[in-house]
């Protein structure tokens, strides 16, 4: 596309984003501030993953972008667009064929491998931003690694209500050292952070961080020795291609209240059910 | 001051490309990656080069040990990047042996403070072997390195003891780059054949 820079960002940002970059890879979970640019959409619809994306994005690459685990929802399509425009590069809906995925509140079903980069747009990336609302705070705490706060808190939700209240955003530690927002992920996908294949990056845009958890590093779900860690999904199997391990979207029919589970991750979805017709044409 | 050599061909590809090659061996300590062929100025491999070219500007002051010196007016014409003190340095381009305190470290608050330096040594992919271990390697991987300075191991477990302070490596030889971010934790696994 002409008057633009590859990639719509200027080189001189991007330099300061890779850099920014570099540093998160170095320190696991730690939250690097950035200089974030206005870009041509709202904060909030992926603005801090979009200038992450472009900034490590190059031709050879093969983009993926999802929202909510959809390929097909407005901020997958325009965000996909938006590059296939300014940068050029082939796009795809299929998770083994990406080499960068930009994804909002999911992780794919089907398992990363190595030289796959996963791109968060992160809308809080503070993980204590709801419990202490000074910035100044929480920077402190996470100097001092004192977490005590945020496991008050997951203690009064097990007092409360006999289990932590959080199903999605659920706070995890990062290489034994820092906390960190792994953005509003549901629960049922933070195993899938721990010793990941592939570099997991995250942007936030209004509010100016990056952080990242390289490949194969450990991160733990909060949790205590008698309240363990459970990662919850609905009761049910996806009414499209009869997954019972994926997690699942309700989905309101008519107006009489019928409701059908369908996977929220529609790549997995497609493909379980093209395999199942191949098998059953096969038969 | 003359400037004889050029920067990258492509500014914008060539600055992408190695940038992903830094990124993937600061996210897997140890991997050897080869960056974008280049003509560098005198003193400074490809590799060092084509890394100073997509890291460095104006808004990265830059330590120059004595014998980088030499690549001055090429790095202020290319990347316009300011002239540092070490304690003062973001980036620290060493050709010849460096301590690795004398650069920030970064703060507990701000551990992203920390200087990244550029060290040049005489061959990746052979010479004295290192056993590298932590975030980014699934299993202990080897790197073969020629021309680290010597105590360099007991060097880098002080600055892997301040973590998550501490001060992090790119290695340069020929064109090819490896890195070593703070998390990783080296062992000397045995000497090469000086």
């Amino acid at each position: 596309m002409s008057g633009y820079n590859f990639a719509y960002l200027d080189e001189q940002t991007k330099r300061m984003i890779r850099r920014a970059i570099l540093k998160a890879v170095a320190i696991p979970g730690h939250q690097i501030p950035f200089g974030s640019r206005e870009m041509p959409l709202p904060y909030g619809w992926g603005t801090g993953g979009i200038q992450v994306t472009a900034s490590i994005l190059g031709p050879p690459d093969v983009l993926k972008v999802i929202d909510q685990g959809a390929d097909d929802t407005t901020n997958a399509v325009s965000i996909r667009r938006f590059f296939a425009r300014t940068a050029g590069v082939a796009t795809t809906t299929r998770t083994v064929d990406a080499t960068i995925i930009q994804t909002r509140h999911r992780i794919p079903e089907t398992p990363l491998h190595e030289g796959q980069i996963l791109v968060y747009q992160v809308p809080l990336p503070e993980p204590m931003a709801r419990l202490e609302p000074s910035r100044a705070e929480t920077t402190r705490m996470h100097g001092l690694q004192e977490y005590g706060l945020m496991h008050v808190k997951l203690y009064e939700d097990i007092a409360r209500y006999g289990r932590v209240a959080n199903s999605y955003d659920f706070p995890v530690m990062v290489n034994g050292r820092y906390l960190m927002s792994p953005s509003p992920i549901p629960a049922f996908d933070n195993p899938k952070l721990h010793m990941s294949p592939a570099l997991q990056l995250f942007g936030a845009g209004r509010e100016k961080r990056i952080y990242a958890v390289p490949p194969y590093t450990a991160v733990r779900s909060l949790d205590f020795d008698d309240h363990p860690f459970r990662a919850g999904r609905a009761p049910g199997i996806c009414a499209l291609c009869g997954a019972d391990d994926s997690y699942l979207d309700e989905v309101v029919t008519d107006d009489q209240g019928t409701r059908m589970f369908v996977c929220s991750d529609t790549d997995y979805c497609n493909e379980r059910a093209a395999a199942a017709a191949i098998q059953g044409n096969a038969a | 001051m003359s400037i004889t050599h050029p920067g990258f061909p492509d500014p914008v590809q060539d600055s992408q490309a190695c940038f992903r090659a830094v990124l993937d061996a600061m996210a897997r300590p140890g991997q050897v990656h080869t960056v974008t062929a280049l003509d560098p100025p005198p003193m400074l491999d490809a590799a060092t080069a084509a890394v100073l070219l997509t890291l460095a500007d104006a808004d990265t002051p830059i330590w120059l040990d004595q014998a980088a010196m030499a690549a001055r007016d090429w790095i202020t014409f290319h990347c316009g990047a300011p002239i540092a003190a070490a304690t003062a340095a973001t980036l620290a381009l060493a050709l010849e042996p460096v301590r690795l305190d004398a650069f920030p470290a970064g703060t507990d608050d701000a551990p992203e403070l920390s200087a990244t330096i550029i060290l040049q040594v005489a061959a990746l992919g052979r010479g004295a072997a290192f056993e590298l271990s932590g975030p980014g390697l699934a299993a202990p991987a080897i790197l073969e390195v020629d021309g680290l300075p010597a105590g360099f191991v007991a060097e880098w477990a002080a600055n892997h003891a301040l973590f998550p302070r501490g001060v992090d490596v790119i290695l340069c030889a020929g064109d090819r780059i490896a890195a070593l971010p703070r998390t990783v934790q080296i062992r000397q696994a045995w000497f090469g054949k000086a």
